[in-house]
């Protein structure tokens, strides 16, 4: 019977295509109808459907890796705590725990279970940031996570589709924007609720009862294709290290990456211990930059759901930076966990050297820029009250065959706002925002530049700037001769160093100047083509000097 | 009396369509595009409706014009060599862009190549606020210290772009006035004028696009009119603009830009200009062609209308992968799928379909041009869904066993299915997208998508318009008369129109009626010169604020009552947009107003469908022929009309087949089609 099992494989395609088009759809709800700037415009937020045992079947592409199995193992802790069988239609759970969910209290994770007919059939999860949950506000100052804001455990945010108003209460009365936080929570659930009306549309369409075949095919498949990719890679284990900046002190990051046979093991033992501030981060965060760094190279065309991302196991020694314990800080868990991709890509060159980029700024550059005049950094000077959170970025590492990307952010797939409407919606001027010359890691191949930003306020008077930058005292890494990026700088100009993380006020008439780090280049620069040196020198992003000494560029040949 | 007489040109990739109305008969010619100069088709086609018709030039009251001349020179990187001016500090706004990665998992992707490259970013020393006030006065010697560097660039267009123009241009305009007077003929395109709106980026990246353009389209423009004079055509002589309306030859010089998405415009007007006809209040305009297709919303008998567009999404038609323009324009979804679209099977098992497209040489194997890839259209072929002798108007004949050879090697011995099933998979893989594109639409837009009429028109969307449908629960479609050139009818349907925007920052806790007033007058004055140098007709006003909550990322359109001098009013009509999209408001929460648009038109011209110019034969069935019917999964005998024969009132029960010269109506067995007066094929999907 070819035709009828072809007929059912098509099938099955269509209905896979149709869950992730409706994922797709449901972080389009959030991204329209979400408070939080950061989710609207960055796209930091995710979407998915689970089978009735828990497992992933599809979830959206969006802005951010960081959500990639912290999301899958989240719906896990849910139905661990409220299992299929206690919920009913109009249930909706939520949580913004860090371990149990994606990291840090900023995020809040919504889980809703579907129903048809009275029986659950899937469930659907999304997670967005909030911009303030309370507490010192989102930076990496905290030495515990009691001092970062509201902790909301697994719980019902409606029961039988009547709203919790307690709950609601309490986290309104946590947080500074109140109208933002329960925006995004309603924002949230109505994704989830658009998501179940479309599947139900689907079932009926499919004239299906259950998708439990069809998740058990798309698990199958994927997880088939996953495991057939790592199997063409030789078994074996590949280590490397990096050492990042740290808040006051060096973080050591060690990594060994197994391949055995049709599974990837990523491990960190040798890394360092927890930070005293929020930048550590809890093993579900690892999780999900240690597989994207994977993902980018090994099965990038594979969908994520549980049988792909079951192909590669992340752990991480109990207590260390990467799976920190209650109650560390962990607000800025990104600074540290977006640096983790570079890591695994060093191991993963070993064994394809012809598919991995060199190390690059990796952490976004995002500021928080505020004046209180409550706070101590008052503001006497008729500056009013503000706060803006506006995201740069640095270069990304040189690939191959392919120079690195400028001013582009890696792995983190935000966008960044205008200058205009920075200089809108705060008192600041940005007077420079350009490209760094001779701030990509020279390289036959250049690594991406960083930028300069020259930033003060418009009346002149003294603010605040929280920072969580790295890439200060090391460098992005070139490969296979490639020399480093530029580091990173947070100075004021005419005038002192600034440190790369905390909180530090930027005296009144002076300007703030960021300097983004550089991606590392790749390959002996003196193999550079004279032609794109000369390209390069022509556009400015290499200086002359900078030309000949690293790239043995005499001029006109 | 002699009877009317305007004329549609739409000149796209390929062909170059020219309609002629008389009276209420439509002669159209079809006739390749020349790429050396365009206007020679153009002509060309011209002669032939003429003499079709029997009518000498001086009898052409009108003469409309759509082109993808624009777009194609920004895809293929062909325009002029550009200069952006911008201010100190700010030049690689326009290359920054968004600082982001529009694919997450693929390490390889390029970002977009600005239209000027760096060493052609030039800065001046000046700096405006928010507010429009200066803060750093224009040095004037720093735009003289250009000049060398200009000449010697071998530059021919000029964008000036500088931060918070919009608020105040008088910079830009000193910047102008310099060039003027020390690069004489210089072109230059200032971005305060042709895009005034807040964000640099975007604001930049189409006036870079606009200085582009500049120099090529306007010489074309002004050869055009006068070879249309020297012929001695003495009509008005209009361009179609991506957003729908008409504007007048100076105009389109000046910002050609607007011009960009002329060709689609005009096809979703043809589809306005339907539901008007037929009173439809939601429509569901499905234009699918070789490479890609094409959705439009279409509500109350006017199409969905944006000012977002991205030109050259060069990544698989990736949103982020293009340039962006700000520009009126019709909002449409493009999908990468059409009829040339190649199939293929992916590591996991999986039958994928396009972006990439067999393109016309060699073309699918079924044009029997040594094709080997597997397209939409071969798939279409094996399931029978061609007439073969009257293929491509009898022009080719059709070579169905080179499709079912290439739809078994590239799918079907992959997955091990018989080639009918493979057919059927690729079919229901394009048709599965089209549906999920229309689906997030929708969604992004909050419109509904039920009970909307499906118009298809576009080579290939008649052949997949009824098992769309069927995906999406819409119950009736129609496939009009002379679909194979939708885009001139259309055009004869459009309205002179100019639509104009302002960036003038406004909580509304600081509400100032005067404020608005002021805007209205200032962009009222522009509108009303562009347009009323065209058309002498009463001309409908229509207002737009694009509003948000304080803090959030992006506005919505707000169309505006006549009378906006109280708070409350924008305020109210605010919430109900908001509400409309997103299903809920915010109270308490202040609302602040970003831009303001005005747009004038005038009504839709009269305009009447072509009739059936043939005389009415009896509606014979020319063949019968196996064909595969996705509703019942299995090859059918199905009857084969030809569309010219019917005669209206006639009733087809699926499944059948209706060919005609450029394209072939599928009516599958759940729908029966019935041939309305005007000829257009009505098809209604049975209860249940």
């Amino acid at each position: 019977m070819k035709g009828k099992t072809g007929l059912d494989a098509i099938r099955t395609q269509l209905a896979w295509n149709r869950l992730l088009a409706i994922v797709e759809e449901q972080a389009q709800t959030i991204m329209r109808t979400a408070f939080s700037t950061v989710v609207r415009e960055a796209g930091d937020l995710s979407a998915g459907v689970f089978g009735t045992d828990g497992s992933m079947l599809a979830q959206a592409v969006t802005g951010t890796p960081g959500h990639v199995n912290a999301m899958a193992s989240s719906v896990g802790n849910f139905l661990a705590r409220h299992p299929l069988a206690t919920l009913r239609p109009g249930d909706v759970l939520l949580t913004n725990d860090p371990w149990l969910a994606t990291g840090h209290l900023n995020d809040f994770t919504v889980v809703t279970p579907v129903f048809r007919e009275d029986h659950p059939v899937a469930l659907f999860a999304s997670t967005s940031h909030i911009a303030d949950v309370g507490g010192r506000g989102f930076g990496p100052d905290a030495n515990q996570v009691f001092e970062e804001g509201i902790n909301i455990p697994i719980g019902h945010l409606f029961r039988g589709g009547e709203l919790n108003q307690t709950l609601m209460d309490i986290v309104r009365a946590n947080v500074r924007d109140p109208v933002v936080a329960e925006g995004d929570l309603y924002s949230l659930t109505a994704s989830n609720a658009m998501g179940g009306e479309q599947l139900l549309k689907m079932m009926a369409d499919f004239e299906i009862d259950s998708i439990d075949a069809v998740g058990e095919r798309i698990v199958a498949a994927s997880e088939q294709a996953m495991r057939k990719e790592i199997g063409a890679l030789p078994n074996g284990t590949y280590r490397h290290e990096m050492d990042v900046d740290g808040y006051d002190e060096p973080v050591h990051i060690a990594c060994a990456l197994t391949v055995e046979d049709d599974t990837i093991g990523v491990d960190f033992d040798g890394t360092s211990g927890p930070s005293r501030y929020g930048i550590n981060v809890p093993l579900t965060y690892t999780e999900a930059y240690a597989s994207f760094g994977v993902r980018c190279v090994v099965g990038n065309d594979v969908p994520n759901n549980a049988g792909s991302l079951r192909a590669v196991r992340v752990t991480a020694p109990e207590g260390c930076i990467l799976n920190a314990r209650r109650p560390a800080a962990v607000s800025a868990r990104h600074a540290l966990g977006q640096m983790l991709p570079d890591v695994i890509l060093g191991c993963l060159e070993q064994i394809l050297p012809n598919a991995v980029p060199a190390e690059g700024a990796s952490c976004i550059w995002n500021p928080v820029l505020l004046s209180s005049s409550l706070a101590g950094a008052g503001d006497n000077t008729g500056g009013g009250d503000f706060v803006t959170n506006p995201i740069f970025n640095g270069g990304t590492g040189a690939r191959p065959g392919k120079d690195g990307l400028s001013t582009t952010a890696f792995p983190s797939g935000v966008r960044t706002t205008p200058t205009e409407v920075n200089e809108v919606t705060a008192p600041i001027l940005i007077w420079r925002k350009e490209y760094l010359a001779d701030s990509g890691g020279p390289g036959e191949l250049r690594g991406g530049l960083g930028q300069v930003i020259e930033i003060a306020h418009a009346r002149g008077a003294p603010f605040e700037v929280s920072k969580m930058f790295d890439r200060i005292q090391h460098p992005a890494r070139g490969r296979r001769g490639g020399g480093s990026g530029r580091a990173g700088r947070v100075y004021i100009k005419h005038g002192k160093e600034l440190k790369g993380k905390g909180k530090e006020t930027v005296p009144a008439g002076t300007t703030l100047v960021l300097e983004t780090p550089g991606g590392g280049g790749m390959g002996d620069p003196i193999s550079r083509d004279p032609a794109a040196v000369r390209a390069d020198l022509e556009s400015g992003l290499v200086s002359e000097a900078a030309a000949k000494e690293s790239y043995g560029y005499g001029g006109a040949d | 009396m002699q009877s009317n007489c305007r004329i549609a040109v739409d000149v796209g990739g390929t062909f170059t369509d020219v309609v002629l109305e008389s009276g209420d008969r439509h002669f159209a010619a079809k006739v390749l595009t020349t790429y050396a100069d365009p206007v020679e088709a153009v002509m060309e086609g011209l002669e032939q409706v003429m003499s079709l018709a029997g009518r000498p030039p001086g009898d052409a009251e009108i003469i409309l014009h759509g082109t993808t001349l624009a777009t194609n020179a920004l895809i293929q990187r062909t325009g002029a060599v550009t200069a952006l001016i911008a201010t100190d500090g700010h030049r690689d706004a326009v290359e920054m862009a968004y600082e982001n990665r529009f694919e997450q998992y693929d390490i390889d992707i390029d970002r977009p190549q600005p239209l000027t490259p760096r060493k052609l970013r030039f800065v001046v020393t000046e700096r405006m606020n928010a507010r429009g006030e200066v803060l750093v006065p224009l040095d004037e010697s720093s735009v003289e210290a250009l000049v060398p560097a200009l000449v010697h660039g071998g530059v021919t267009s000029v964008a000036v772009g500088l931060l918070h123009a919009y608020a105040n241009p008088v910079h830009e305009q000193r910047i102008a006035e310099i060039l003027g007077e020390r690069v004489p003929g210089m072109s230059v395109t200032l971005a305060s004028e042709v895009c005034p709106e807040i964000r640099e980026f975007e604001r930049l990246s189409t006036a870079c696009a606009n200085a582009y353009v500049k120099p090529l389209m306007s010489g074309y423009l002004h050869r055009f009119a006068s070879e249309l004079e020297a012929r001695g055509f003495n009509c008005p002589f209009l361009l179609m603009t991506s957003g729908g309306g008409l504007t007048d030859v100076a105009t389109a010089a000046r910002f050609p830009i607007r011009l960009v998405e002329s060709g689609p415009a005009g096809g979703a007007i043809l589809a306005s200009r339907i539901a008007a006809e037929r009173n439809l209040d939601r429509v569901f305009s499905f234009d699918m062609g070789g490479t890609t297709a094409k959705i439009c919303l279409i509500d109350d008998r006017a199409p969905q209308l944006s000012r977002a567009f991205e030109v050259d999404r060069s990544y698989r038609f990736k949103k982020g992968s293009g340039l962006p323009v700000r520009i009126p324009v019709i909002e449409m979804v493009e999908i990468g799928a059409g009829g040339g679209s190649i199939a293929l099977v992916d590591r996991l098992g999986r039958i994928r379909v396009g972006p990439e497209s067999a393109g016309s040489e060699p073309g699918p194997a079924c044009y029997g041009r040594g094709g080997r890839n597997a397209t939409v259209t071969d798939a279409d072929a094996v399931m029978g869904r061609f007439e073969e002798r009257r293929f491509g108007g009898g022009a080719m004949t059709l070579d169905v066993p080179a499709a079912r050879a290439a739809v078994d090697e590239r799918v079907a011995s992959m997955l091990d299915m018989d080639s009918m099933t493979a057919a059927f998979g690729i079919g229901e893989v394009v048709d599965e997208n089209m549906a999920a594109a229309a689906r997030s639409h929708a969604a992004e837009w909050g419109k509904p998508l039920a009970e909307r009429v499906l118009v298809a028109y576009g080579g290939a969307a008649p052949q997949h318009a009824a098992q769309i449908a069927s995906k999406l629960g819409l119950d009736e479609v129609i496939v009009p008369v002379s679909a194979g050139v939708g885009s001139a009818i259309g055009m004869l349907a459009a309205p002179v129109a100019y639509e104009v925007v302002r960036s003038r920052y406004m909580r509304l806790s600081e509400f100032d009626a005067a404020v608005i007033e002021d805007v209205n007058a200032d962009m009222r004055a522009e509108a009303q010169d562009v347009v009323g140098s065209a058309t002498s007709e009463p001309l409908v006003e229509t207002r737009r604020a694009y509003m948000r909550y304080v803090g959030q990322g992006y506005e919505i359109a707000v169309t505006l009552p006549e009378a906006t001098n109280r708070v409350e009013i924008l305020r109210d009509a605010f919430e109900a947009a908001y509400r409309q999209l997103y299903g809920r408001i915010i109270p308490g929460l202040d609302v602040e107003v970003m831009s303001w648009t005005l747009a004038l038109a005038s009504g839709a011209p009269a305009f009447r469908f072509p009739g059936t110019d043939k005389d009415v034969e009896d509606a014979l069935v020319s063949q019968q022929g196996p064909m595969y019917d996705p509703v019942r999964n299995a090859v059918v005998t199905a009857p084969r009309f030809t569309r010219e024969t019917l005669s209206p009132g006639t009733v087809i029960d699926g499944p059948a087949l209706i060919v005609e010269a450029q394209t072939t109506t599928v009516v599958t067995s759940t729908f029966t089609a019935t041939i309305a007066p005007g000829g257009d094929i009505i098809m209604k999907r049975a209860e249940g």
